[in-house]
C-alpha cells in the first residue's frame, strides 16, 4: 500500500525537477487564472485562443536567432502576440470584418507560419515541444519568467480592476464618462493576456497555453458570486489541477501539459455538475419546486 | 430630398422662452446651431438650430430613425458634427448625466444594485478613489428615492426591466449633473416604475436641472413636458408642448417621415 507521504509529498520533495513544474505552475494559477475572470466576463475566450496561437511564429523566430533561450523565444511570442492583437483590432474598426473574424484570420495564419518554422529550424522534438509544451523542464530564467509576468498581471489588474469590471459591464458609460481609460483599460489587457500566454506557453505550448486561463475562470462561476472572489476560486481551481495534474503524470507517466489541463478540465465539468450555484445539480436536483 | 426645410408652423426658432434667468449667467444650457449629424454619411438630423433653457424640461418625439437618439449623442460628443455646432457653455461632456437606450448594459456582469449605482459617483472617484460613508449614504438615499430599498445586495442579473431602469435613474441622480439627457427612459418597463420614475424626473427638473428625454408616448409627453422638439430628421417644431403636438405639426412629421428614401438622401448644404 502506498503511503499518502509517498503519493502526494514525495515526488516534489525528491525530484527537483517536479519543484521546479510546482513552482511554474504556481506562478501561473496565480496570475493567469485571475486575468482569465476577465477574459470569461469580456466573452473574449475564443479571442484568447486565437492569440495564444499567434504566439508560435514568434516563439520560433527567436528559437532561429537564439536557439533555445527562454528570453528570444519569450520576446519574440510577446512581439507576435501582440502584433496579431494590435492588427485584429485595426481590422476591426477600419473593415466590416468583426474582430472574432479577423482573429480566427490571422491566428491560422500564425499557426501555420510557426509550425514551418518550427518544422524547419528544428527536430521533431522541438516541433512537439512548441505545441504541447514541457511542464517538468521549466529552468531558472523560465520560473524567473512566470514570476514575473504573475507579480505584474497582479498589480495590474489591482490597478485597472474598476475600470475593467465597468468596461465588461458599461463600455457606453466608459467613453463618456472615462476620458480614454476605457482604451487604456483594453490595450491594458491585452498586454497583460498576451504577456500570460507566453509564460504559459513554455509550460503548455502554444496548443494549450490558453487552458490555465479559460477553464479555472469558467469554473469559478459556478462557486463565487462577485468578480474579485471569482477570481479567487480560479486561482485556487488552477493550483489544485497544477498539483493534481502534475502528480497524475508522476505517478502515472503521462505527459505533463495535457494532465494539468486535463485535471483542469475535470474541475470544471465537477463544477458545471455540483457547484454551488447554477450548477446542474443546483437547478435541477435540490430546488426541483421551482421547476413548477 | 435635397430642399432646405420650410420653417415649421410653430416654430420657436430659440424654444420655450425662459422665465427669469437664474443667476445672471446664460439662460441657456444648450445651444445647437445649423446643427447637421450624419451617420456614415447618411444624414439624420438636418440644419438644427435652438435652444435648451436653463432649468427646461424638454421631450424629444418623432418618428423612428428622425434623428433623435443621435441628437443626445452628438451633445454628450459621441458623434461628431458633419456641420454646424453643439454650444455646451463650457459643460463638459463627462459631466452630462446620460441614459443611453437599455441595450448596451451586459447584465451578465456579476455586479450588485448597490454598485451599479455607485458609478454614479465616477466623476469623483474615477478608476481609483475610494468611496467615503457619505457617498455610500448617498447612493443609499439615491436607490430609496427610485424604489429599491431592500435591493442594495441584489444582482443586477436577478432585476426585470423596470428595476434595472430604476437602479440606472439611482445612477443618474448621484452624478448632479446640471444637464440630463435620457434616451427613451420608459422604453419597455412596467407602468408602475414609469410613473416612479417620471416623478423622479419631476423632482429633477424641481432642482433646477434642465433635462432632455427622448419619448414615444404622446400622452405622457403632454401631461409632464412643457416644451417639446418634434423632430424627423428636419426641426417640425420646438416649443411649447401644446403647440408642437399640434395636428398640423404630427401630419408634417409622418408627410417628411414618408418622403424618406435612404438612397436619394444627400443633404444640400
Amino acid at each position: 500500500m502506498i503511503s499518502p507521504y509517498d503519493l502526494l509529498i514525495a515526488p516534489f520533495a525528491e525530484f527537483v525537477f517536479m519543484r521546479r513544474a510546482l513552482v511554474g505552475g504556481l506562478a501561473l494559477a496565480l496570475g493567469a487564472a485571475p486575468l482569465g475572470v476577465f477574459l470569461v466576463l469580456r466573452r473574449m475566450s475564443l479571442v484568447g485562443d486565437a492569440l495564444s496561437h499567434a504566439i508560435l511564429p514568434g516563439a520560433a523566430l527567436g528559437f532561429l536567432l537564439a536557439g533555445l533561450s527562454i528570453w528570444w523565444m519569450s520576446l519574440g511570442g510577446l512581439v507576435a502576440g501582440l502584433l496579431v492583437a494590435g492588427l485584429s483590432g485595426l481590422m476591426a474598426r477600419t473593415t466590416t470584418l468583426k474582430e472574432d473574424a479577423s482573429f480566427a484570420g490571422f491566428y491560422v495564419l500564425a499557426l501555420a507560419l510557426g509550425v514551418m518554422l518550427v518544422s524547419r529550424a528544428g527536430t521533431p522534438i522541438d516541433l512537439i515541444r512548441a505545441l504541447f509544451g514541457s511542464a517538468l523542464a521549466v529552468d531558472d530564467a523560465a520560473l524567473w519568467l512566470m514570476a514575473a509576468v504573475a507579480s505584474l498581471t497582479l498589480l495590474g489588474l489591482a490597478a485597472l480592476y474598476r475600470a475593467l469590471v465597468v468596461e465588461c459591464l458599461d463600455p457606453g458609460f466608459l467613453k463618456t464618462h472615462g476620458g480614454g481609460l476605457g482604451t487604456l483599460a483594453h490595450l491594458g489587457f491585452l498586454g497583460l493576456l498576451v504577456l500570460n500566454l507566453v509564460a504559459a506557453f513554455h509550460a503548455l505550448g502554444t496548443l494549450m497555453a490558453i487552458g490555465l486561463l479559460v477553464l479555472p475562470a469558467t469554473a469559478a462561476r459556478f462557486w463565487a458570486e462577485t468578480v474579485w472572489t471569482q477570481m479567487l476560486v480560479a486561482a485556487a481551481i488552477a493550483l489544485t489541477a497544477t498539483v493534481v495534474g502534475l502528480l497524475l503524470s508522476f505517478h502515472l507517466d503521462l505527459p505533463s501539459g495535457p494532465a494539468i489541463v486535463l485535471s483542469a478540465g475535470a474541475l470544471y465539468l465537477l463544477s458545471v455538475a455540483v457547484g454551488a450555484r447554477d450548477s446542474l445539480y443546483r437547478r435541477h436536483v435540490q430546488s426541483p419546486h421551482l421547476r413548477a | 430630398m435635397s430642399a432646405a426645410p420650410k420653417p415649421a408652423t410653430h416654430d420657436h426658432a430659440h424654444g420655450p422662452v425662459p422665465a427669469v434667468s437664474a443667476r445672471g449667467t446664460a439662460p441657456e444650457a444648450l445651444r445647437l446651431e445649423d446643427l447637421t449629424l450624419a451617420y456614415e454619411r447618411h444624414p439624420a438630423v438636418h440644419h438644427l438650430s435652438g435652444s435648451f433653457v436653463r432649468g427646461s424640461l424638454t421631450a424629444i418625439v418623432g418618428p423612428n430613425g428622425g434623428g433623435k437618439s443621435t441628437l443626445l449623442k452628438a451633445v454628450m460628443g459621441l458623434i461628431r458634427p458633419a456641420a454646424g455646432r453643439i454650444e455646451r457653455f463650457g459643460l463638459d461632456p463627462a459631466r452630462i448625466a446620460y441614459l443611453p437606450q437599455a441595450a448596451e448594459l451586459d447584465r451578465a456582469v456579476p455586479v450588485s444594485v448597490a454598485e451599479l449605482a455607485m458609478l454614479g459617483h465616477w466623476r469623483r472617484l474615477g478608476a481609483f478613489g475610494a468611496a467615503s460613508q457619505e457617498d455610500r449614504a448617498r447612493a443609499q438615499a439615491a436607490l430609496n428615492a427610485v424604489g429599491l430599498a431592500g435591493f442594495e445586495r441584489r444582482p443586477i442579473a436577478t432585476l426585470s426591466a423596470g428595476q434595472l431602469r430604476r437602479a440606472l435613474f439611482a445612477r443618474l441622480m448621484l452624478e448632479e449633473s446640471p444637464l440630463i439627457l435620457l434616451d427613451e427612459p420608459f422604453a419597455s418597463i412596467d407602468q408602475r416604475a414609469a410613473e416612479d420614475l417620471m416623478g423622479v424626473i419631476a423632482r429633477w427638473h424641481g432642482e433646477g436641472r434642465t433635462v432632455v428625454a427622448v419619448l414615444h408616448e404622446l400622452d405622457r409627453v403632454r401631461r409632464h413636458f412643457p416644451a417639446t422638439l418634434l423632430l424627423a430628421r428636419h426641426k417640425v417644431a420646438w416649443g411649447p408642448t401644446a403647440d408642437v403636438l399640434a395636428e398640423v405639426n404630427l401630419t408634417r412629421a409622418r408627410a417628411l417621415t414618408a418622403a424618406w428614401d435612404e438612397a436619394a438622401e444627400v443633404c444640400a448644404a
